[in-house]
């Protein structure tokens, strides 16, 4: 299986041949990014504005290597017994009440409570095993045989005591359970760590990631992936509606429209049956661009010129 | 930290590569740019390049970029940077672009001395390579010149000149001189030829030489530089700061508030150690019937603390307001609740402003409508008491930064009084120096008694410290 990753994730132009066959349109820097996590072993923290496929990237690996994605998001409060494992308490109480006759012949036999203690040492410890342990995503991302995809999906949310937890398994592929000892990987997961910069990580945790970090597409490739994944759009379509979006991303607006948003106006617009941009459809979809009212207030003055613009661009004049 | 930098530093040794000098020696230009680089990354970087090979620039960069770079504004001091260091052999076009072409220069120079002039020696060789201006030769016996009168450690843009005669005399620039002159002397029509296409050849020489020393300086002074220069402006008076450093300032300023927000910005607990809190204790163990086999512990939860500020924005203190300003607002997650207020011959509330605008023409906003008239500080405390009393409690900090000259009118120190008691502190801020607290018409001295802090405060450095005990004195 190894092998086979190796041989998927053996240059980076397969990369991206790769992550295009699954549906994912990289850049080059994107592909180099995960060539590079392969062969380093070290994750990947990747940053950027909302809906430009971060979480995307992680699936789109996980269903190219063919791998399992486990997926953590994370929270502020997360700990963890919810990140890497948790006792299984009611089976562990209900063992103890089943075998409580069991204990009782055993103790029966002998007289004093220092004898009584001897003898429980001697069992060891039967209840803090692995046939106890509930494995949380951390922990099944290291326990997969052939190996994973874990996604750590908005770092920036949880905690910074958690991110310091983390970089155990981020830099050695490992976790220490107090009770039973040290969890290594039997296969290294590609780990993939996503933030949208709520707040800053810290050093040490940016030092053991590559840093990537993805920003708005230029239009070449926007046109790409809004051909991937709205199969069904008119060309001449598509080339005004990623002109106009292009140019939506130039205004100062509080939240500028993403690859995703782009998307969703792509198959809004298909489904509308357009195959050109008209000023009042555009200002009719807007709110599936924009997401202030603000914004979407400052956008309509200048929709008619951009509308034109964007057919300009798109090789029509009116 | 140090172990797996060892631990990452061990596992490549066996696989062989050193970091190669050219390598490292871009790293030492981007450090010194402002990118952080630890040592361990820079381990990565060279088992990153050992995986990826120096063929292809594109793909170099992408890597180095992403390994060592760790936030978009150092993404972007790195590009600069990146396409900085590879330009330096612009003039040398026949040579292989990208880190290679470095070392085999000097291995040349080094193993054949063929193109190392020597002090005097050169001479001849120079004026040849003038004459036929022979690039990729002078490009190279450039470089070796430089790296023997150690061109990196050049620190400031005075020393431009002196190190392009250094580097020319040592390339042998002196007997070129002296044969110019000797030609001169004899005054043939061919020795004048001579002379003009070696003068001119030396002209276009300095020039290179220059630019090179030049790019040089931009690349392994600029860290030094700017570290200076921040140090000296974080400990500059701010009153009397000039305006070309205002924007600098401003940077330095967010960056210490953005380092405090992080340190204080979490909701933090304290343990009270050893007291079991029973009623969490129970209802987190309801699943196996209240057998505790999780315990609770009691903690404190530590407020952020709830700041209302003051500013003075009357024309002596208004360069300092607009940076504690500034400050307060980029800690912003460290504090539960800001409320701002400007005054000068009467009292606004500001927060609107502050909070709906980017800060910077916010404070611009505020200091034309209410800023540079003449300070009265009884009418605007009194404002201040009428209107916004009531948000006062006994969680709030309140920060008054002002001069306390209120120009010989009331100072009100009986709304000053109240507002202490009522408040869980008050803090002042004062610009001025404390030798002149109570001279001419200062009423420091009156509003002193009710202060919790009074401090002066004119420095970047004095603000950090201020605000830091704002933030720990919240525990």
């Amino acid at each position: 299986m190894t092998g086979n990753v190796d041989q998927l994730l053996g240059s980076i132009d397969a990369v991206e041949n790769g992550l295009g066959s699954v549906g994912y349109i990289a850049n080059r820097q994107i592909c180099t990014a995960v060539y590079l996590s392969h062969h380093l072993h070290k994750p990947i923290l990747v940053e950027g504005p909302a809906g430009v496929g971060k979480t995307e990237l992680a699936k789109s690996v996980a269903s190219y290597l063919d791998m399992p994605l486990i997926r953590m998001q994370c929270y502020e409060g997360l700990d963890e017994s919810k990140a890497l494992y948790e006792w299984k308490y009611g089976k562990q109480l209900l063992y103890t009440q089943i075998l409580k006759d069991k204990l009782g012949q055993l103790f029966g036999l002998t007289e004093t409570i220092e004898q009584a203690l001897e003898k429980l040492h001697g069992f060891s410890d039967v209840f803090f095993s692995h046939h106890f342990l509930e494995p949380r995503p951390l922990l099944r991302a290291l326990q997969q045989e052939n190996g994973a995809v874990l996604l750590i999906d908005e770092i920036d949310k949880s905690d910074q005591e958690f991110e310091a937890f983390l970089l155990e398994i981020l830099s050695d592929y490992q976790v220490t359970i107090p009770e039973i000892g040290v969890v290594e990987a039997v296969t290294p997961p590609i780990v993939f760590l996503t933030s949208n910069s709520m707040r800053d990580l810290g050093d040490a945790l940016k030092r053991r990631c590559l840093h990537l970090h993805i920003g708005f597409p230029d239009a070449k490739l926007e046109a790409r992936i809004i051909d991937t994944r709205v199969p069904g759009i008119d060309e001449r379509l598509r080339k005004q509606l990623v002109s106009f979006v292009q140019q939506l991303r130039t205004l100062e607006l509080k939240k500028l429209p993403s690859v995703s948003e782009t998307i969703d106006w792509a198959r809004v617009l298909v489904l509308l049956h357009a195959n050109m941009l008209q000023a009042d459809m555009v200002r009719d979809t807007l709110n599936v661009l924009l997401k202030f009212e603000s914004d979407i207030e400052a956008a309509g003055k200048q929709i008619d010129s951009m509308t034109h613009k964007a057919r300009k661009e798109a090789g029509f004049v009116d | 930290m140090s172990t797996s930098a060892i631990h990452t530093g061990v596992a490549p040794a066996h696989t062989g590569p050193t970091i190669s000098e050219p390598l490292r020696r871009f790293l030492t230009v981007a450090r010194g740019a402002g990118v952080r680089i630890s040592s361990a990354e820079s381990i990565d970087a060279m088992r990153a390049v050992d995986v990826i090979g120096f063929d292809d620039r594109t793909t170099l960069k992408d890597t180095l970029s992403l390994v060592v770079a760790k936030s978009v504004e150092e993404k972007q001091i790195f590009d600069d940077c990146f396409d900085l260091y590879f330009q330096r052999n612009d003039f040398a076009k026949s040579n292989e672009p990208g880190f290679r072409s470095q070392p085999q220069d000097h291995e040349d120079g080094e193993a054949g001395g063929e193109g190392m002039p020597g002090m005097g020696g050169g001479g001849p060789k120079l004026a040849a390579m003038l004459l036929a201006d022979d690039r990729v030769a002078m490009a190279q016996a450039m470089e070796q010149a430089a790296e023997a009168i150690g061109l990196t450690k050049i620190s400031f843009f005075t020393q431009t000149n002196l190190y392009t005669r250094r580097i020319m005399e040592k390339m042998g620039i002196r007997p070129v001189e002296r044969e110019i002159e000797a030609l001169r002397k004899e005054d043939s029509d061919a020795a004048n030829d001579r002379a003009d296409r070696l003068e001119g050849g030396r002209e276009r020489l300095r020039d290179q030489v220059r630019d090179f020393v030049e790019r040089h300086l931009a690349m392994f002074a600029k860290g030094e530089n700017e570290k200076f220069r921040e140090e000296f402006l974080k400990s500059a008076k701010l009153t009397n700061m000039e305006r070309r450093d205002q924007d600098r300032m401003r940077v330095i300023v967010r960056a210490i508030a953005k380092k405090l927000a992080e340190k204080y910005g979490r909701n933090r607990k304290k343990k009270n150690r050893g007291q079991l809190d029973t009623r969490k204790t129970i209802r987190r163990n309801m699943a196996w019937e209240a057998i505790p086999f999780i315990t609770v512990w009691k903690q404190k939860k530590i407020d952020k603390p709830k700041v209302m500020v003051l500013c003075d924005v009357s024309g002596s203190v208004a360069a300092m307001a607009q940076f504690l300003l500034l400050f307060l607002y980029t800690l912003n997650e460290a504090l539960s609740n800001i409320r701002s207020f400007a005054f000068a011959g009467n009292l606004i509330e500001v927060s609107d402003i502050l909070e709906k605008q980017d800060i910077d023409q916010a404070i611009l906003k505020i200091m034309s409508t209410v800023g540079f008239g003449s300070s009265n500080y009884g009418n605007s405390f009194l404002d201040f008491e009428e209107g916004y009393f009531a948000a006062v409690d006994s969680k709030t900090t309140v920060i008054i930064l002002g001069d306390g000259r209120g120009n010989h009118t009331d100072p009100r120190t009986d709304i000053i009084q109240r507002l202490s008691e009522r408040a869980k502190r008050l803090i002042w801020l004062n610009p001025e120096y404390r030798s002149s607290w109570g001279t001419g018409d200062s009423d420091m001295p009156r509003y002193a008694p009710y202060c919790h802090v009074l401090t002066v405060c004119n420095t970047i450095r004095h603000l950090e410290h201020i605000v830091t005990d704002m933030l720990k004195g919240s525990r």
